[in-house]
C-alpha cells in the first residue's frame, strides 16, 4: 500500500486527466489545428532543404519528425501558458488553498501530471501519428532511445510546470499578470525551440538560448528523439533538465512562502 | 443611410468608451502592448534564423519574404484589433448570454464587436509596419500610381479577408461551443500561412487554405504585382487585381454564414 500523500497525488492526478477528458469534441478542434499548423511549418521547414543538404544535426528527415513531434509535445508542455494560480491569488480563492492539508505547488504539480498524461494521448498521438503515415516522420527503433525520450518528457513538463508557477506568483505583487505572462511566452515559444530547432540558430543566439531553461521544455527531449542527442550526452542533457527542474521547483516554493506572507484576502 | 450613420455614430461612441477604460490603467496597457510588439518581432526573428542558414526560401529572398510577413502582420493586426474578441463569443453561447444580444434592437454581429476592444493588439501592427519599413527600404521597387494604389489597397482588402474568414469559422460554435478551436486553424493559421510565399507549400494545401478560404489574396498576389515578380506557381497574372472582389465575396459568404448560424442557434436556456 502506498503512503497515504502519494495516493493523494494519484488521485489529484486522476482528477487533472478528468477534467481535460470531458471535452473530447474540444481535444479534437485542438488536434486538427495542431495538424493543419504542422502541415505548414513543415512545408516552411523542408523549403530550407531545397538550398542545403544539412543544418547542425537535422537533416530533412529529421526535421519532418521535429515539426510533427513538436506539434504533439506543444500541449504537453502548455506552450500557450497557463495562469489558474494567478487567477485564484487575484480573486483570493487562494485562501481556500492554503487551509487544505497540502501544499499548494504540490497540489498543481499532482494535477500537471494527470492533464499532461491526458494530452500525451489525445493531442500528443495523433499529430506524430499523421507525421509518420503522411510524411514519413521517423519514430526511434530503439527501446533505449524511447526510454531515453520519455524520462525527458516528464522532466519537460516538470520545468515547464515550474516556470509557469514563477509567472503565476508574480500575482503576490502585482494584479497585472497578463503583461507579464505574454512577456515569459515569448520568451519561451523561440527559446525553447519550438518555433524553429535551435540547431538553425546562429551560434551566438544558441548560446543565449541554451543558457536558459526554455530548450529543456522542447528541443532536448526532442533532439533526443531525432537521436541529434546520442550516447552519453544524452545522460548530461537529463541531468540538465532534472538540474532545471529541481532549482525552478525550489524558486517556487520559496516564492510562494514570501507571497503569502504579504498575502492579504478580503472579506470571505 | 440613416441606419448606417446611425451605427456607425453608435460605434464611434461605444469603441471610444473602450478606449478610456482600458487607459485607466497605463502601466498594464504598456505591458500589454509592449507584449503584443515583441509577439511580432519573435515571429519574424524566425524569419530571420531561416534566411541565416540558407539565401532564398523557395525562390524568394529576405526582403520579398519580410514584404509578405508585413502586409498579413499588419492587415492581421488591424482584424485583430476590430474583431478579435469575437472568439470570446462562444463563452456567451456556452453562458446562454447570447439570447440577450438578441432581445436588443441592433444586430448581434454588431453588438459583438462593440463588445469590447482591445488596444493593446496595436502593438502588433507597429512591429509589422517596422518589418514593411525593413522591406521596402531594401527592395528595389519601380514605383508607379498602379503600385502605389495596390499598396494602399491592401491593408482594407486584407482586413476584410481576414475578417469574414473569422466571422466565417467561429460560427461553428452556434453548433459546438467546444469545438471552437477548429476556427484557429483558419485566423491564426490563415496569418502563418500567408507570412510565406505560396510556391513553397503542397498543391492541395494550396487549394484549400490559399484559395478556398482566400489567404493568398492578402499578400501573395498583390505582392507579386508590386515585385514585378512572375508567379512561381504560373498562375494568370490578372489573379493581381483580384483581391478587392474576393474580398467583396467573402464579406458576402461570411455574412451569409453569420445568419444561417443565428437561425439555427438554440438557446443554452440561460
Amino acid at each position: 500500500m502506498l503512503p497515504l500523500s502519494l495516493r493523494t497525488d494519484l488521485e489529484i492526478a486522476r482528477r487533472g486527466y478528468q477534467r481535460y477528458a470531458a471535452y473530447p469534441l474540444a481535444t479534437a478542434a485542438g488536434a486538427f489545428t495542431n495538424i493543419i499548423f504542422g502541415l505548414m511549418r513543415g512545408s516552411v521547414l523542408l523549403a530550407l532543404f531545397a538550398e542545403r543538404q544539412r543544418i547542425g544535426a537535422y537533416d530533412a528527415a529529421a526535421t519532418i519528425t521535429y515539426v510533427w513531434l513538436t506539434q504533439g509535445l506543444l500541449n504537453i508542455v502548455a506552450i500557450w501558458g497557463w495562469q489558474e494560480l494567478a487567477l485564484r491569488v487575484r480573486t483570493g480563492d487562494i485562501a481556500t488553498d492554503l487551509i487544505r492539508p497540502m501544499h499548494p505547488i504540490r497540489a498543481l504539480l499532482a494535477a500537471e501530471y494527470g492533464r499532461a498524461t491526458y494530452q500525451l494521448v489525445f493531442r500528443g498521438i495523433p499529430p506524430v501519428a499523421v507525421g509518420v503515415v503522411a510524411f514519413h516522420a521517423a519514430l526511434p527503433s530503439d527501446a533505449l532511445v524511447w526510454l531515453a525520450f520519455f524520462a525527458s518528457l516528464v522532466l519537460a513538463v516538470a520545468v515547464s510546470f515550474a516556470f509557469r508557477m514563477l509567472y503565476n506568483l508574480a500575482a503576490f505583487w502585482t494584479t497585472d499578470t497578463r503583461g507579464t505572462m505574454i512577456l515569459a511566452l515569448v520568451v519561451m515559444t523561440i527559446f525553447s525551440g519550438f518555433t524553429i530547432p535551435i540547431q538553425f540558430f546562429p551560434p551566438w543566439l544558441a548560446a543565449i538560448a541554451y543558457a536558459t531553461p526554455f530548450p529543456a521544455m522542447v528541443q532536448i527531449p526532442v533532439d533526443i528523439f531525432v537521436a541529434a542527442t546520442a550516447g552519453p550526452p544524452v545522460l548530461v542533457a537529463l541531468a540538465g533538465q532534472l538540474a532545471w527542474a529541481l532549482a525552478m521547483l525550489a524558486a517556487s516554493y520559496g516564492l510562494f512562502a514570501l507571497g503569502t506572507r504579504r498575502l492579504v484576502v478580503q472579506g470571505g | 443611410m440613416a441606419d448606417l450613420s446611425d451605427l456607425l455614430a453608435l460605434y464611434r461612441r461605444l469603441i471610444a468608451a473602450r478606449l478610456r477604460a482600458q487607459l485607466q490603467y497605463r502601466t498594464s496597457f504598456a505591458l500589454d502592448s509592449t507584449g503584443m510588439l515583441l509577439i511580432s518581432f519573435i515571429d519574424f526573428l524566425a524569419i530571420l534564423v531561416i534566411f541565416a542558414n540558407v539565401p532564398q526560401l523557395a525562390g524568394w529572398t529576405l526582403p520579398e519574404v519580410a514584404l509578405l510577413f508585413a502586409i498579413t502582420g499588419l492587415t492581421f493586426a488591424f482584424t485583430d484589433l476590430a474583431i478579435g474578441h469575437l472568439d470570446l463569443f462562444p463563452q456567451l453561447i456556452r453562458d446562454g448570454n447570447f439570447d440577450l444580444l438578441l432581445i436588443r434592437p441592433r444586430g448581434t454581429l454588431f453588438q459583438l464587436l462593440t463588445a469590447d476592444f482591445q488596444v493593446r493588439r496595436l502593438g502588433k501592427a507597429i512591429g509589422a509596419l517596422a518589418v514593411l519599413a525593413y522591406a521596402l527600404a531594401n527592395l528595389r521597387i519601380d514605383w508607379d500610381p498602379g503600385r502605389i494604389a495596390m499598396l494602399l489597397l491592401i491593408v482594407p482588402t486584407g482586413v476584410v479577408i481576414f475578417a469574414s474568414i473569422w466571422v466565417a469559422t467561429i460560427c461553428i460554435a452556434f453548433w459546438s461551443v467546444d469545438a471552437r478551436e477548429v476556427s484557429n486553424a483558419f485566423t491564426y493559421g490563415g496569418q502563418f500561412l500567408g507570412q510565406f510565399p505560396m510556391n513553397l507549400y503542397d498543391r492541395w494545401l494550396r487549394r484549400f487554405l490559399a484559395y478556398v478560404v482566400p489567404i493568398a489574396f492578402v499578400a501573395y498576389f498583390p505582392a507579386l504585382y508590386i515585385l514585378g515578380k512572375p508567379d512561381p506557381i504560373g498562375l494568370p497574372e490578372w489573379l493581381r487585381f483580384t483581391s478587392p472582389l474576393v474580398a467583396l465575396a467573402a464579406a458576402f459568404v461570411a455574412s451569409a454564414v453569420w445568419r444561417f448560424g443565428v437561425r439555427h442557434y438554440q438557446s443554452a436556456g440561460g
